[in-house]
């Protein structure tokens, strides 16, 4: 039992940043726009995320307070560097992927270079520790405090509620309906007045801060707090884009494939704990790739029934009909 | 002095290179049907979209109950209670109903949407003038017919006072055609106006009081609808006589060009094979005229005769040789000529231009191309042949982009190629589709001509007046199979219809026998 907690505990924070990020990119794509600058998004908002905290990590302000506020200013940076997108790809109708790859390639060096210039290093290290052992009350119910609320970070409870908030706007509010409608089929949405590029720069926006905010939490949950330019956010953007497809552009099932990609990478990292997959006698290194093999495999068995929104990763053109 | 609702007066809107609407004006009296009649590209769409506000004159006014009304966009024409149902609808096909309904005027309370109000209102509308939907179904689960409503739905649902068909009836089969003219009476009964583009004569004798006639973006005039005839209409639609029954001489046939022996094709849609055992023959020199009701197993078995898909069994004999599994292209060079159902699909590369496409069939052989580099000069002069010799009109001539062409001249484009390339059978599948009497007059004729020519003609219809027109000999495909033989000269419309509903077959050893 002690191992399934200890799973579920390592699993929660990982999942998290995936399940954030394969959000956004599906508020992006059920718009119209392929966002496949997630991953340069991401790292964006981790860097500025651990900047703040960097900054701040000296005062007299908790923890807590700094995560959130750390939060707010990822999700602000996110947002920023996405709107390089939806202008490119929205306004100046280009190619989606290529735009998406330009923001990728841009944000490691740049990071890089000013770590560089500034802290001498790679990157960003902070000493902040946003660890909660126990949440209290709700860490002392039995089974489901222990999976969910010990040895655990803030950011898992904020996922699930983004998680919530998503569901709601995408399916009970007029704006989910309308965003929709421009990611199906533009033409009928213009046609009964919606503002077709306005609704795509809204998607592209909110996958901006839910990218940022992902990296950041990526980096507090998973790197503990520290942003590193060589290694990024080690292809989560690119998984969490698997996790988006897998979760065939759906709210709840992208939740439960993000656990699922999350589940296989913390069984990767805690071999040693297990002895069954321990004895197998095999290189731990291998188990690192299941995450990455996972993807693969699941694209190829699930891209045939999978229905992406129709119009998307092809620019608006009014005059086309 | 009269009430109009609409007054569209002295409009003009031109496009590079060609003037849409040349000085048109339009008047619509309320609680009317007003047919808007023209040729494919005569002006009718962009008129209309004038008044819907995707586009804006350049010259003229519109005025609605006698006042000056600036239209913009679709949201000032909505909010002027114009609404428009588009030749292809603007449905979100993964929405349901009612969510198509009520996008972008959707009932909420601080941004949460309010469906169960809406649904009442979509279903006391939908009784009220008779518009079956089921508010819940998927758009992609319903008949084309009920997307329509769906679409009449939403512009009654804005209480919308004018309303804009553009082609209705194209997509429709006769039953929902019949429908959807009582459900416009019924409209304009309650006092909405409606605007009807068409090209089909038969359709606006039918529901409209009144005609505005467009040609070549000129106003040919307004007529009361139950002062003329539709040859009066078609006259002044095309500026010349029309025949509406086809000339031609006792067909001559010759040898046996196309053999189908027990042909057997599966199905993409459903498990049972959509061509069962169908054999026969065409002869050079006559038109064979496959009829049925649209989805009798047609499309597959053009496809699978043509090369596009595969036999199950069965064999096809083209000048004597067997072709059952040769190669497309080596269908085409074998003497087949193959004008698709679906032009747009099968027929032409839409964003290529109008050369690029004539040339499609034959870009390979030697007078075209040099090792594999396109002698352009040569194409270009064989294309403005083409053009000149089928009369093929576009705005910038073979450069012209073919999807901005109209969809009569794009046939005329595709039957050039198809024609002026070898070829001893000509497959042509509803070659008329969506075309105004003068283009269907000319496709008419080609055919015609073709048989006069000695090759094989193998028309697939739906139209009950083209096949008995056209053709010198009918088979009817029903449920996959040849349920019978008929010679236009001794049946009638009324037993082609038995036939094609199935309720009448010859046995199958006749046909065999008769073949």
């Amino acid at each position: 039992m002690d191992i399934v907690y200890y799973l579920v505990q390592n699993m929660l924070p990982v999942a998290i940043p995936l399940l954030l990020v394969a959000l956004g990119g599906m508020f992006s794509e059920r718009s119209g726009v392929i966002n496949i600058g997630l991953e340069g998004i991401m790292l964006f908002g981790a860097y500025f995320g651990a900047l703040f905290v960097y900054n701040v990590q000296g005062t007299s302000m908790g923890p807590q307070t700094i995560l959130l506020l750390g939060m707010l200013i990822a999700g602000i940076a996110g947002f920023l560097y996405s709107l390089l997108l939806s202008f490119a790809a929205v306004s100046m109708k280009a190619n989606q992927v290529i735009s998406g790859t330009a923001l990728n390639m841009m944000i490691p060096a740049a990071v890089l270079l000013f770590s560089k210039m500034f802290f001498n290093s790679d990157g960003i290290t902070t000493n902040k520790n946003f660890y909660i052992r126990e949440i209290p009350i709700l860490g002392d119910i039995p089974v489901i405090g222990q999976l969910f609320f010990q040895r655990t970070y803030l950011t898992v409870i904020i996922g699930f509620v983004f998680l919530a908030i998503a569901t709601i706007v995408l399916y009970k509010t007029r704006f989910g309906l309308r965003l929709r409608a421009c990611g199906e089929h533009p033409h009928a949405a213009d046609s009964v007045g919606i503002n077709v590029y306005k609704m795509r720069y809204a998607g592209v926006s909110i996958s901006g801060v839910l990218a940022g905010i992902g990296g950041y939490f990526y980096s507090v949950g998973v790197m503990d707090g520290n942003v590193n330019g060589h290694t990024g956010v080690a292809g989560f953007g690119f998984l969490a884009l698997a996790v988006m497809i897998f979760g065939q552009w759906k709210p709840i099932r992208i939740m439960f494939a993000a656990l699922f990609f999350a589940f296989l990478r913390t069984l990767a990292y805690s071999v040693s704990l297990i002895p069954f997959l321990f004895n197998l006698g095999i290189n731990q290194t291998y188990y690192k790739m299941l995450p990455y093999l996972a993807t693969m495999l699941v694209l190829a068995l699930t891209s045939k029934k999978s229905r992406a929104p129709k119009a998307e990763g092809i620019p608006y053109d009014k005059s086309q009909r | 002095m009269e009430n109009y609702i609409v007054e569209m007066l002295n409009i003009t809107k031109e496009f590079p290179g060609i003037i849409a609407n040349d000085d048109i004006t339009l008047k619509l009296k309320k609680g009317e049907i007003h047919a808007l009649l023209g040729e494919n590209g005569a002006g009718k769409s962009t008129l209309m979209s004038v008044l819907f506000g995707l586009y804006q004159a350049e010259k003229g006014i519109i005025k609605m109950n006698g006042k000056e009304v600036k239209i913009n966009n679709p949201n000032d024409a909505n909010a002027l209670g114009i609404g428009m149902v588009h030749q292809h609808f603007k449905l979100v096909e993964v929405f349901t109903v009612l969510e198509n309904i009520i996008l972008g005027v959707e009932p909420n309370k601080m941004g949460f949407l309010q469906e169960s109000e809406a649904k009442e209102k979509v279903l006391y509308l939908s009784e009220k003038y008779g518009l079956k939907v089921n508010p819940d179904a998927l758009i992609e689960d319903i008949s084309v017919g009920m997307q329509q409503r769906v679409e009449i739905l939403k512009m009654l649902y804005r209480d919308n006072e004018i309303l804009i068909f553009d082609e209705p009836t194209a997509v429709l089969t006769p039953q929902e055609i019949k429908e959807l003219l009582k459900i416009m009476k019924d409209l304009a009964n309650e006092g909405k106006s409606i605007l009807f583009i068409t090209h089909k004569l038969n359709e606006i004798m039918e529901v409209s009081d009144r005609c505005t006639v467009l040609r070549k973006g000129k106003y040919m005039g307004t007529v009361d609808v139950k002062d003329t005839t539709k040859e009066e209409l078609s006259r002044m639609m095309v500026g010349r006589d029309i025949t509406f029954t086809v000339e031609k001489e006792e067909a001559k046939p010759k040898d046996v060009v196309l053999s189908i022996k027990n042909m057997t094709v599966a199905s993409k849609i459903h498990k049972n094979n959509a061509i069962r055992d169908v054999s026969f023959d065409v002869r050079a020199g006559e038109i064979v005229c496959l009829a049925g009701i649209d989805g009798n197993g047609q499309t597959e078995f053009v496809h699978a005769l043509t090369g596009l898909e595969k036999l199950v069994s069965g064999s096809i004999k083209l000048c004597g040789k067997d072709i059952s599994r040769s190669s497309i292209r080596q269908r085409s060079m074998g003497g087949m000529s193959h004008i698709p159902e679906d032009r747009h699909k099968h027929g032409l590369v839409l964003d290529y231009t109008l050369e690029e496409n004539l040339v499609l069939q034959r870009y390979w052989q030697k007078q075209f191309q040099n090792n594999g580099f396109i002698k352009f000069g040569e194409v270009r002069k064989y294309a403005e042949d083409l053009i000149e010799r089928f009369d093929i009109r576009s705005g910038q001539g073979p450069e012209t982009i073919t999807r901005s062409m109209s969809g009569g001249n794009q046939q005329k484009a595709i039957i050039a190629r198809e024609i002026d390339k070898e070829h001893e059978l000509l497959v042509a599948v509803q070659p008329t589709r969506g075309l105004d009497v003068g283009a269907i007059e000319y496709i008419h004729k080609q055919l015609v001509d073709r048989r006069d020519a000695g090759k094989a003609v193998l028309l697939i219809s739906l139209e009950l007046d083209e096949v008995m027109n056209v053709s010198d000999r009918i088979l009817v495909i029903y449920e996959g199979e040849i349920v019978g033989e008929l010679n236009p000269k001794e049946t009638n419309v009324q037993e082609l219809g038995l036939y094609m509903s199935g309720a009448k077959r010859n046995t199958s050893k006749e046909i065999k026998n008769e073949g």
